[in-house]
């Protein structure tokens, strides 16, 4: 039995904050869970339903946030796969209503990565003692790094090009520039992209994602009380999520988690990558979005540079890529996955002003957790409007 | 570059004959007896068919470069200093990939494809295990 069109988005939220010294990250979630519940029409009574991740909550940290919260769900997941997180909560919290296990779910996110310093791509230690971290951290790969690996192999399979890596950046810089929340909004050229500095080869500093405070929350239900809140429901079509690692039998490095959580997604939905009007990817570094597309079926392996090029994933072309500016140039605090969804569902309700996709029907939210050279998480939700 | 010195690894119950071998000079793998599965990283069990204790072996050291990217900014010390350095996957000849460096040669000239031999770095420890960290240079 599918659950396709059977839970909806009744409510989101995006902190306008990206710069909060002053705030902790259980204070943003509770912020932005207040602005997803009045945007829905509901109040915390309503929840029953908790979901969230962020990059300090340990195991007790679903228990602590009911408490900050002052709330008793009946169903709580703290599934944690990066930033893919949220996308992947949207398909759980959509699998819970349906069986009935809850009714309105809260999926949150908080953090303050910029004002607590953390350096994500390139400064962060994850420890020397685990599966993963005890054949990585003596050898000090970053972040950056791991996505680096990616981009080299599929310059060198492809042809794919700087320039074509570049434009990425320089396409979410002209989108940020259309959103008066965005934290880098002043126009960047392919230039200046391959004029900053090298991070890790063949990736430049604009080629890496930005670091802000921030934070969301989104409030989801079954579709049929969601047609009687506030908003126009944002029906959840399709979803899919998929793990990637690399090392066991060798699989080729650039078939990512997407292709997984992609192909069920797009089945569970029944549409195809043609059908879709825009789509938001999580643009961790310029190569992520490059890589998504191709394993999503947007354009055939190999082709991804020229699918970018020529203002195809801007505004106005064949496909929108994150008319919010993305985590290139609107935010990143550290997970970003909450934002693909939440400007999704904007967007389809088309209340998105002079960054409105026309008719927007259809979306993509495809997130991305971890490292992509190494291990990650893909989370794939195909979204639509009636 | 800066001459690095890779920080103490950890060993585990089930990484212990890796680095135990790497401190002899030895680059281990293992494969397992009832499906013939090589595995990288160890385990415990075989990550193909399940089976108990994949049997290590000496491998052969050699491989060639699958990927790369050379790292110019770590903040974390040791790398700091130690930037440019380079991160790869090496394809070794039993089929595996080892995330590693390559040394012994300017950065600039690391190509995907590239034969590559292990070179072992002792580490230096005051806590009496003999460890190494496998790097890769041109073969």
């Amino acid at each position: 039995m599918s659950i396709s069109g059977k839970a909806a988005i009744a409510g989101v939220y995006e902190h306008p904050t990206r710069w909060a010294p002053d705030a902790t990250e259980f204070q943003i979630m509770a912020e932005s869970a207040r602005g997803a519940l009045a945007d829905a029409g509901l109040t915390l009574a309503d929840v029953d339903g908790l979901f969230a991740a962020s990059m300090t909550m340990g195991a007790m940290g679903m228990i602590e946030l009911a408490e900050y919260l002052n709330v008793k769900p009946d169903y709580i997941d703290g599934t944690n796969v990066g930033g893919s997180s949220f996308v992947a909560h949207v398909t759980h919290a959509a699998a819970a209503i349906n069986a009935g296990l809850c009714e309105v779910a809260l999926v949150l996110y908080g953090s303050t990565a910029a004002s607590s310093s953390v350096a994500i791509g390139t400064g962060m230690s994850h420890g020397n003692r685990g599966a993963h971290e005890s054949f990585t951290s003596p050898y000090g790969l970053t972040t950056v790094g791991s996505y680096a690996l990616v981009a080299r192999l599929h310059m060198e399979r492809y042809g794919t090009t700087p320039e074509q890596l570049a434009e990425i950046a320089v396409t979410m810089r002209r989108h940020a520039g259309l959103n008066p929340a965005a934290k880098m909004r002043a126009p960047i050229t392919v230039d200046d992209v391959l004029s900053s500095r090298m991070i890790s080869d063949p990736l430049h500093l604009l080629d890496c994602c930005i670091i802000s405070d921030g934070g969301g929350a989104i409030v989801v239900t079954s579709t049929e009380r969601a047609r009687d809140l506030r908003q126009t429901p944002v029906l959840v079509l399709g979803c899919g999520e998929a793990v990637a690692h690399p090392e066991i039998g060798s699989p080729d490095l650039l078939t990512v988690a997407g292709a997984q959580s992609g192909a069920r997604a797009f089945g569970m939905a029944g549409v195809r990558p043609a059908d879709i009007d825009l789509a938001m990817v999580y643009d961790s570094f310029t190569i992520t979005v490059l890589a998504t597309l191709e394993n999503l079926g947007f354009c055939a392996r190999g082709e991804g540079g020229d699918f970018v090029s020529g203002g195809r994933i801007g505004l106005g072309g064949e496909l929108p890529v994150n008319p919010d500016g993305g985590g290139l140039s609107n935010n990143h605090p550290g997970m970003r996955g909450i934002f693909l969804v939440i400007e999704a569902a904007k967007q389809l309700r088309g209340e998105c002003g002079d960054r409105q996709v026309a008719g927007a029907r259809l979306a993509v939210a495809h997130g991305t957790g971890g490292t992509l050279g190494v291990s990650h998480s893909g989370a794939t939700l195909v979204l639509g409007v009636a | 570059m800066a001459d690095l010195q890779h920080p103490l690894v950890y060993a585990s119950w089930e990484t212990r004959g890796y680095w135990e071998g790497a401190g002899r000079g030895e680059l281990v793998l293992q494969r397992c007896d009832a499906c013939g599965t090589v595995q990288h990283k160890p385990r415990a069990i075989c990550a193909s068919c399940m089976a108990d204790a994949p049997r290590s072996f000496v491998a052969s050291g050699r491989g060639t470069v699958y990927t790369y990217t050379v790292t110019h900014q770590n903040q974390l010390p040791p790398f700091a200093a130690a930037c440019p350095y380079v991160m790869a996957y090496v394809e070794l000849d039993e089929g595996p990939r080892l995330l590693t460096h390559i040394v012994g040669c300017d950065p600039a000239d690391v190509r995907i494809g590239m034969p590559v031999v292990v070179d072992f770095q002792p580490q230096e420890r005051t806590d009496g295990e003999v460890f190494a960290v496998p790097r890769f240079r041109p073969a």
